[in-house]
């Protein structure tokens, strides 16, 4: 296949057809001949670009982006002549811009930079030319056919990019460690499962940019010498294995998947692999496994993967993300991409926040953008004008973050100083109503029932987590427990023999140092200073304020709150199960929750 | 509340056992890498895998002279180790409530209370009348309209405690 330096899709929707765009593609081609430029530029059919009754027959002219409506056979000749030979923007064909944004993305918000998700919402998922249109498969081209393995590796090197699954790993040494390794063939897996509760940056990308991962994957395969590929995807994103599925039938179809790609003896295929439900199968040698079709049980490493992964054979693997920005930095180049970001953290990141912001949501924003410009500026600040309290970031396996931090550049480093890590990118913000002590136990309860039980550290050892938390949140903490935290802690991320292990302890360290009066209140008074465990709270009704209106008896479940009409009501605390209903209900906020 | 998004459901068409196997074995082919979305498929076109599904993928699958080696207790293995994959019959419809952190912070707390008491049913039960079966799962990556829950295939956004009686109102 030739490699254009331009192409321009015409849409022939019925009503452009009606309106002739077929003689616009035949004035086109004409003329392209005519100017020797036929080899340079090419035309393609697309659907619908803009509404054709106002802007008909239209076309979209990339790399450039430009979008040309209301066009005639008249018009061909001097657009040829400006835009493909003079490489100049004709004004007056213009359309206006047009502005699409997706229903769950949005528009950007303040600060953000979208790289990775520069395509979601903009392109049809289901339709290759509307990504090639955004200049996709580009960079593939110029890969293959115009560098070597090693300048690419070279190339990703110098952009700085490191891995977004969560160790930040840089991208490119891994690429070469694999492609050094003699033995045959390779392989290359993209890490899809993003089981962190809070993450789904990931998804976003594979439902609504597929191609983006594809292509990144090809070009890393052609890096490493790789024949074949699978993208291992959880089987909670049902609309993203489909869109895949499109997308990879579609590339094989246009022959960037294959035989002989580009018409070189370089081939490469992929295939979807599909999750069950298993979060540590996102550990990347648990991962392998599950695609052979194993218990996705993590194994020691070394041997890596780089040596011994898919069929015992050399494999690489990557996050979703970190293929899916491989396109740009070979198209843009190293140097724009290595300009965003910290010293050691460069480019942009996809972040998921969730939890007590205005905004949650998808965002990406450059590295060494601050938490509270992601809280404040992206995040649009607290719910309900509430208190920040503390910033959970890196899923299960990383910890929370409290006001000093606030002003930390977000990079991989800052992070893991902190106490932290980056993750892959989840990020979920407590305001002051919440229970550290109650996250904690959250925290311990998840990574509790997805160990997977291979060892006895990581399996006994955050169930005995859980059941001091679970204590402590009851009421019967005793302050041996404190001590017990501690030691258990150090044991478990010490003695486990993954990631998910050796991580898990960590929401509990970093509620342990900066919220342990939490827990202190909860043992020694019995308190739970947020309100939330509910055998440490009681429900009361304040008499001035209540009218004795009795919306709050008829709706308490279980028949706790008595009092006659206009009368002051009480609650039998024998009684209440702490439901919370009453205080919804009540009217006149004369129900106070006591600790 | 809305429902988020529809994926095809291959639910209620068949419900013969020997078919459903043989046509997942047959769609993924009899390899040691399709054994995981067979038994999915199984799983999604039965409700559960029973241990007669486990006996049937199994002689379907095993081919000593294709070198494919398997046991019952490998497949048991799997069907036990992967969350998505149960090996209880289940209700005719299953209930599957988020609850990863970020949205028992958006009100999952009070939800999961609620679709409770709504069901009269615990983590793992099923109803007498095997209408509903109450599970748990982990995030499944649609936090920003938490808190969510999935009834069979339907996933419901931003869902609160009045509205339970009339989603699980739909479902027979
Ligand atoms: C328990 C556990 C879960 C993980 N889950 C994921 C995941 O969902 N996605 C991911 O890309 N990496 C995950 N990782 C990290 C992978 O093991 C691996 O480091 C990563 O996929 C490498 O890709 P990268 O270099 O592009 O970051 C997980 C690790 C552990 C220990
Ligand atoms: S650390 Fe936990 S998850 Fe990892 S292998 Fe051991 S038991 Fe399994
Ligand atoms: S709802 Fe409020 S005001 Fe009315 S009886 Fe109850 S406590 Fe009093
Ligand atoms: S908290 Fe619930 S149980 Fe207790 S009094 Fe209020 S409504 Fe009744
Ligand atoms: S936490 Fe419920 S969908 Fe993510």
């Amino acid at each position: 296949m030739a490699f254009y330096r331009s192409h321009v899709l015409v849409s022939v929707d019925p009503e452009c057809l009606a309106r002739g765009a077929h003689d616009i593609i035949d004035a086109l081609n004409d003329e392209l001949i005519a100017q020797g430029l036929i080899d340079e530029v090419q035309v393609l059919e697309t659907s619908r670009i803009g509404d054709p009754h106002r802007l008909g027959p239209d076309m979209l002219v990339y790399p450039e982006n430009v979008h040309y409506a209301n066009l005639t056979v008249d018009d061909i000749p001097y657009l040829v002549e400006e835009h493909f030979l003079k490489g100049r923007i004709v004004e007056k064909f213009r359309a206006q811009e047009k502005v699409i944004t997706d229903e769950e993305l949005g528009a950007p918000k303040p600060k953000e930079v979208r790289v990775v998700l520069r395509n979601c919402g903009k392109i049809d998922p289901h339709n290759i030319e509307e990504y090639i249109a955004e200049d996709g498969y580009q960079a593939l081209a110029k890969v293959i056919t115009e560098m070597t393995p090693e300048q690419v590796i070279e190339e990703v090197m110098k952009s700085g990019l490191r891995g977004r699954g969560g160790a930040g790993f840089p991208a490119a040494r891994k690429w070469q460690l694999c492609r050094q390794v003699q033995d045959n063939p390779k392989y290359l897996t993209c890490n899809a499962d993003e089981g962190d509760p809070g993450a789904f940056m990931n998804r976003r990308v594979l439902e609504s940019d597929p191609h983006s991962v594809i292509e990144g994957m090809i070009i890393a395969a052609y890096a490493i010498g790789a024949s074949m590929g699978y993208i291992y995807c959880r089987a909670e994103y049902p609309i993203a294995v489909q869109n895949l599925n499109i997308a990879i039938a579609q590339a094989r179809e246009f022959g960037f998947l294959g035989q002989n790609i580009f018409g070189t003896d370089f081939s490469f295929d992929l295939e979807v692999r599909m999750g069950a439900g298993a979060f540590v199968c996102g550990e990347e040698t648990a991962l392998i496994a599950s695609i052979e079709g194993k218990r996705g049980e993590p194994r020691p490493r070394p041997p890596f993967p780089a040596v011994k992964g898919v069929w015992g054979k050399p494999t690489n693997n990557n996050n979703v993300e970190t293929y899916a920005v491989v396109p740009q930095i070979i198209l843009k180049g190293a140097e724009w991409y290595a300009s965003m970001g910290t010293e050691k953290s460069k480019g942009t990141k996809t972040f998921a926040i969730a939890g007590d912001v205005v905004n949650t949501g998808l965002i990406e924003v450059p590295f060494g953008i601050t938490l509270r410009e992601v809280i404040y500026d992206v995040g649009g600040g607290i719910k309900d004008g509430k208190k920040f309290k503390a910033i959970q970031t890196g899923g299960p396996m990383g910890g929370c973050l409290v006001e000093e931090h606030l002003d930390l550049p977000v990079d991989y480093e800052a992070l893991t100083a902190a106490g932290s890590i980056m993750g892959s990118g989840g990020m979920i913000v407590m305001d002051e109503d919440t229970c550290m002590v109650d996250i904690a136990r959250f925290f311990m309860e998840f990574t509790q029932e997805e160990s997977c039980g291979k060892c006895t550290p990581c399996r006994v050892g955050t169930k005995h987590l859980l059941e001091i938390h679970e204590k402590i949140c009851a009421g019967k903490g005793e302050p041996a427990d404190l001590e017990r935290l501690d030691e258990l802690c150090v044991e478990i991320t010490r003695n486990s023999l993954c990631g998910l292990g050796q991580g898990a302890p960590n929401p509990v360290i970093s509620t342990l140092k900066y919220f342990r009066h939490e827990y202190e209140a909860h043992i020694y008074e019995k308190r739970c200073p947020a309100k939330v465990c509910r055998a440490l709270i009681r429900f009361e009704i304040q008499a001035p304020a209540c009218t004795g209106c009795t919306v709050c008896s008829r709706n308490c479940p279980v028949e706790a709150i008595s009092g006659e009409r206009r009368q002051v009501h009480v609650i039998d605390d024998e009684k209440c199960v702490r439901c919370g209903i009453c205080v919804q209900v009540c009217n006149f906020n004369a129900i106070e929750i006591l600790s | 509340m809305f429902k988020v998004a529809e994926v095809p459901s291959q639910a209620g068409q068949t419900k013969d056992l020997t078919r459903i196997v043989e046509a997942a074995v047959e769609k993924h082919g009899a390899h040691a890498d399709a054994f995981i979305p067979i038994l999915l498929e199984i799983n999604r076109d039965y409700g559960y895998i029973p241990a007669e599904a486990i006996r049937l993928a199994r002689k379907l699958l095993h081919q000593p002279e294709e070198h494919v080696l398997v046991s019952e207790g490998q497949l048991y293995g799997l069907a036990s180790f992967y969350h998505m994959l149960h090996t209880e019959k289940t209700g005719r419809h299953v209930v599957q409530f988020c609850e990863s952190a970020p949205c028992h912070v958006q009100g999952g707390r009070e939800l999961w209370k609620a679709i409770r008491q709504t069901l009269r049913l615990e983590a793992g039960e099923t109803d007498p009348e095997g209408r509903f079966t109450l599970k748990t799962v982990s995030c499944l990556g649609v936090c920003g309209v938490g808190p969510v829950m999935l009834v069979d295939d339907d996933l419901y956004a931003n869902v609160t405690p009045e509205q339970l009686t009339e989603i699980f109102g739909k479902y027979e």
